[in-house]
């Protein structure tokens, strides 16, 4: 009892912290400071790498089609914001584009400004999320009955139709074709991204610890077992991939929100794996370690390595060797090891309040008992 | 006939570059029950070892290196990255593949500088310009196809009438049965490597003499499309994946010419979603079913 | 094992935290050393040297690199400023352009030269306009980089300008109607004039037969013969280099006999050695034409031979690419807006660059109200195929 109150506190301070933090960061430093970058696109990363997770992990489905749910979330996002007096510019090659509202703008008529503006956004990430859910739903009709790789291939071959769908020059008049969406509304600073991804990854893990997240487990664990045990396979699978496409969704909207620009070309297989080896690194099946894993490789691969690319890293002066690209090798090198040597990753299985525990070995003798 | 013949001998060559990929994924899928995602990085390092290889040496010593280091790289690939997860679950071994992708494609952009390398010495005389019933085109593209099923022959007589096919064979049909019955298997498993790597690389030189430039994402696609030829035919069978990567050369083109050029990407993935549905085992594979 | 990972953990954090701090610190180094020496303006290039769009951005680069050299100091409010270049890697693509640009903003610097490429521009110019930065556009040429900016302005034409160039040269000049378009899946430069060509050449009378190719396309024959069997004159393909070599090779083979258009891109020293000893006929549309001015050809020639890196960059000749002349021009630019704001303050600067007016290689430069250079006039090459040259054709004019 007094345990699981100190993890609660610990749990809560930290999370604490780090929101104070992010705060301060927003009130100290400008929105274009690399920081302050960092840190959204880290979030961002942060949620996608948890729907992944909850999919991947959770469920032991192994999907590969993030890419596309996210193309989804934020062209669902871009295209219901950008503002009216804008579209005509935006939609430069498509006489401004067939829709000629912005949800925000709506919001703002009866709300105010500020408010308003909010809401309409908010309103157009969910919608996005929606739309991945429902293409997640449609999809997995067909999909979810096949086996792990060939689950795998499928996703990533939807994730490809999608993107060429919404390349198509007839869906220009919404999609903008090849073209850029740009000039929707965003949050310029940090703490908004923390907050709504935050709640987003409070509700997944509300999720996990409900007798759906344990039959996921189950499934994960053993499927002709959960079977025998009276969960109904299609209908669990179904709902995990349902959920973890509607936050990847979301996701999507952010990363748009994030990127301020959007196309549907950077959506391909590459950002799926690039996700995955996230999830990777911070353990399959923890939440807190794909936060972390997805901090540290934005961190590093945005800020902290760029002087490998640059020609002077730590002091050490060696352009031979740090030229352009030379940041990735190490990062992918990390990763391998990470994946043949520490399976487990930098978490394991473990979340935020299991770092209390400081006997590991009793816990082990407990589950070996039950 | 006229009109079409174009499409269809470019139809044919670009079905035999995927067959010589697909055989990869599919002998590899075959022993590991893996997909083998650093296959398709595996056809571009070859591409770019031709680049380097022939602008420094004559083609004599060129060529055979570009199968050697290719080969060796296979080889190497599975020590390292695959051998280490043979009793991991599945899941792993598929993401230690992704990550040797990933790898390989920041490797080479590392090394070539984020910038397509030109091809500035094709391979002589298949590089030439034939006209065969008034269509004009390299004679590569005649070659490709010949030379893919003579290699497919020699290597279903090497699957079927020697020791080493018998054990590939055996490793295929039960893993661990075969290991008891005294075969080799971390041997057999490599033997598959090289040769899918040696095709891989027979094919990238195919296909970059067609082509001015090797870029680090030249593999990924003809990689891809090379898998879901072997899905299509039935993953694990040598001639379904030929049959299927020519089926899927032919399509693609033929879709282009009907003008649908958007979708012939989309297209291939559609087809590998329909065939999973519809019939997973692919044209010629076998039924496997899960054992509890 | 889990005690392992705690430490390895801590340890990465730690370092992490050291790292950070190293940054920071390295970062008011330089400064301070500024500061104490001579002084320094910083400007900013913000280029792709990896991606489809590396091998332009890399000849972008040594244009402003060999102003650079020639012209290291500028004069601000009466003090002599060292120039140094701070180049950042966009790689080409949109996503990475906006942490590239943010990356710049955190060098401090006065203002920003690039891109080449419309789509990383505008994705950057959402930065730099939040910061207030000026930025110069270099090759990039959609219409949405300096309209939908403040602080953005530009010294390339713009794609209708350069869409409708190229259709009144093909309908009129080379007397073709039925033209056949291709352009990738994705790319916003390439549909954009795909777009422009369309409206132009159907305003004209012509027929456009409009085609797309996915991403990654290496085969390019099958399009060549759709090209054939519409019975097109001309192929308009805007593509980035690397495809432009593909679709020049690809026609070779097939032998198409009608002539291939290119845009601003194709003028690349690439293509023509894809070109060279092939029976094709290509046009592109560009802003300077090599010996355009001989002082600055002969200088950047003898400069890019005297330099391994240079050279490699530049293809591995002395050819000059006409992005290499904007870059020059750019470079120029930016020394005069600085010159003219009398500071290096970015505010003041972004004040300065309307007024900015002088004589540079690719013509006079000036603004317009939108922030785009004036430009009335393109020049046409063509591809000499046994020289392995660009041959200048005339000078076109929208009329």
């Amino acid at each position: 009892m007094t345990m699981t109150k100190k993890k609660t506190i610990f749990t809560a301070a930290v999370l604490a912290v780090l929101l104070a933090v992010c705060i301060v960061v927003d009130m100290l430093l400008p929105s274009y400071h690399i920081a302050v970058v960092v840190i959204k696109k880290a979030t961002v990363y942060s949620l996608v790498a948890v729907s992944m997770n909850l999919l991947n992990g959770f469920t032991g489905l192994f999907s590969l089609g993030q890419a596309g749910f996210m193309l989804l979330g934020a062209y669902a996002y871009a295209v219901l914001t950008i503002p009216v007096d804008k579209r005509a510019g935006v939609y430069q090659y498509f006489n401004g584009g067939a829709l000629k509202f912005s949800v925000p703008e709506i919001f703002a008529g009866f709300l105010g400004d500020r408010v308003g503006t909010t809401v309409g956004m908010l309103l157009a990430l969910l919608v996005g999320g929606i739309l991945a859910a429902l293409m997640a739903y449609l999809i997995g009709l067909p999909v979810l009955r096949l086996k792990s790789d060939y689950l795998a291939i499928a996703t990533l071959g939807f994730a490809e139709i999608l993107r060429a769908f919404f390349q198509w020059n007839a869906l220009g008049p919404i999609t903008n074709g090849s073209n850029l969406l740009k000039s929707y509304p965003a949050f310029s600073h940090a703490t908004p991204y923390v907050v709504l991804a935050g709640l987003m990854i409070a509700v997944i893990l509300l999720l996990i610890n409900s007798t759906y997240g344990r039959a996921f487990k189950a499934i994960r664990d053993d499927e002709v077992a959960a079977e025998a045990m009276g969960i109904n396979l299609a209908h669990h699978k179904r709902m995990a991939f349902i959920i973890s496409s509607f936050f990847a969704g979301i996701g999507g909207g952010m990363l748009a929100m994030y990127m301020g620009a959007i196309a549907a070309a950077p959506f391909k297989s590459a950002l799926t794996y690039e996700i995955l080896l996230i999830v990777v690194i911070g353990g399959i099946g923890s939440i807190t370690g794909s936060i972390l894993a997805s901090f540290l490789y934005i961190f590093f691969s945005e800020w902290l390595l760029r002087g490998l690319d640059a020609g002077k890293f730590l002091g050490i002066n060696a352009p031979a060797i740090f030229k352009n690209g030379f940041r990735m090798v190490v990062l992918s090198v990390i990763i391998m090891v990470i994946v043949l040597f520490f399976r487990k990753g930098i978490m394991g299985d473990k979340e935020l309040p299991d770092l209390l525990d400081r006997r590991p070995k009793q816990r082990k003798k407990e589950a070996a008992g039950k | 006939m006229q009109q079409i013949l174009p499409y269809i001998i470019n139809g044919i060559s670009v079905g035999g570059q995927y067959a010589l990929i697909a055989i990869g994924y599919t002998l590899v899928y075959g022993i590991l029950r893996l997909i083998n995602f650093a296959h398709g990085d595996v056809f571009m390092v070859a591409g770019l070892v031709m680049v380097y290889a022939t602008t420094a040496m004559p083609f004599y010593v060129a060529l055979p290196l570009v199968l050697i280091a290719t080969v060796i790289l296979g080889f190497t690939i599975e020590r390292l990255a695959y051998k280490p997860l043979r009793t991991a679950p599945r899941m792993s071994v598929m993401i230690s593949a992704i990550g040797v992708s990933y790898l390989i494609q920041n490797l080479a952009f590392y090394i070539t500088g984020g910038v397509p390398q030109p091809v500035t010495r094709p391979i002589p005389w298949i590089s030439e310009n034939v006209t065969i019933l008034g269509a004009s085109t390299k004679r590569v593209t005649l070659i490709t196809p010949i030379l893919t099923i003579l290699l497919v022959i020699a290597l279903v007589y090497l699957i079927n009438h020697t020791k080493i096919g018998m054990a590939m064979r055996a490793a295929a049909k039960d893993f661990e049965t075969a290991q008891l019955m005294g075969i080799k298997i971390n041997a057999v498993i490599s033997m598959t490597f090289v040769i899918g790597s040696f095709l891989a690389a027979v094919g990238s030189m195919l296909y970059f003499t067609n082509y001015p430039s090797v870029a680090i994402t030249s593999g990924g696609m003809p990689g891809l499309k090379a898998f879901v030829a072997a899905v299509f035919g039935g993953i694990g069978s040598i001639p379904g994946a030929v049959v299927g990567a020519f089926i899927i050369g032919l399509c693609e083109e033929i879709i282009k010419g009907l003008g649908y050029t958007t979708f012939s990407d989309a297209f291939t993935f559609a087809l590998l979603i329909v065939v999973l549905c519809v019939k997973p085992t692919g044209l010629f594979g076998e039924k496997v079913t899960d054992k509890v | 094992m889990k005690k392992l990972m705690a430490v390895l953990l801590a340890l990465v954090m730690v370092l992490s935290l050291a790292a950070c701090g190293g940054s920071k610190s390295d970062s008011q180094g330089a400064q301070s050393s500024g500061a104490s020496g001579d002084k320094v303006v910083k400007i900013g290039v913000f280029e792709p040297q990896t991606g489809d769009n590396g091998a332009g951005g890399k000849q972008e680069i040594l244009g402003m690199q060999y102003a650079n050299y020639i012209q290291p100091t500028v004069e601000i409010g009466g003090e002599t400023y060292q120039v140094q270049l701070e180049i950042v890697d966009n790689r080409t693509t949109p996503e990475n352009g906006k942490s590239a640009a943010a990356e710049l903003v955190n060098r401090n610097v006065s203002m920003v030269l690039g891109s080449y490429g419309s789509g990383v521009s505008m994705a950057g110019g959402e930065v730099f306009s939040e910061a207030g930065i000026p930025a110069l556009g270099t090759s990039c040429t959609n219409p949405q980089v300096t309209a939908g900016c403040d602080v953005y302005f530009r010294l390339a034409f713009l794609d209708p300008f350069q869409g409708t160039v190229l259709a009144n040269y093909a309908y009129k000049e080379l007397g073709v109607d039925t033209a056949y378009v291709l352009g990738m899946l994705g790319s916003d430069y390439d549909q954009g004039l795909v777009y422009y060509f369309t409206e132009a050449f159907e305003g004209l009378g012509g027929t456009v037969v409009k085609e797309d190719f996915p991403e990654g396309s290496a085969n390019f024959v099958s399009y060549i013969n759709n090209a054939k069997s519409a019975n097109a004159g001309v192929i308009f393909a805007p593509v980035s280099i690397n495809y432009a070599q593909l679709i020049v090779e690809a026609a070779a083979a097939q032998g198409y006999e009608g002539a291939l258009l290119g845009s601003d891109t194709w003028d690349s020293n690439k293509v023509i050695e894809s070109a060279t000893g092939k029976n094709v006929t290509s046009f592109v549309t560009t802003f300077y034409q090599e010996g355009g001015n001989a002082e600055f050809d002969a200088g950047i020639k003898e400069w890019i031979n005297a330099n391994a890196d240079a050279k490699t960059n530049n293809g591995g000749n002395d050819m000059i690419a006409a992005v290499t002349a904007i870059g020059y021009d750019a470079y120029f630019t930016a020394l005069e807006a600085l010159k003219i704001a009398g500071s290096t303050d970015p505010k003041a600067v972004l004040e300065a660059l309307p007024s900015v007016s002088f004589e540079g290689v690719t013509g006079l430069i000036e603004f317009d109200d939108i922030g785009d250079a004036k430009r009335d006039a393109a020049y046409i090459k063509t591809a000499n195929t046994e020289a392995g040259t660009w041959d200048f054709v005339k000078v076109q004019t929208v009329g």
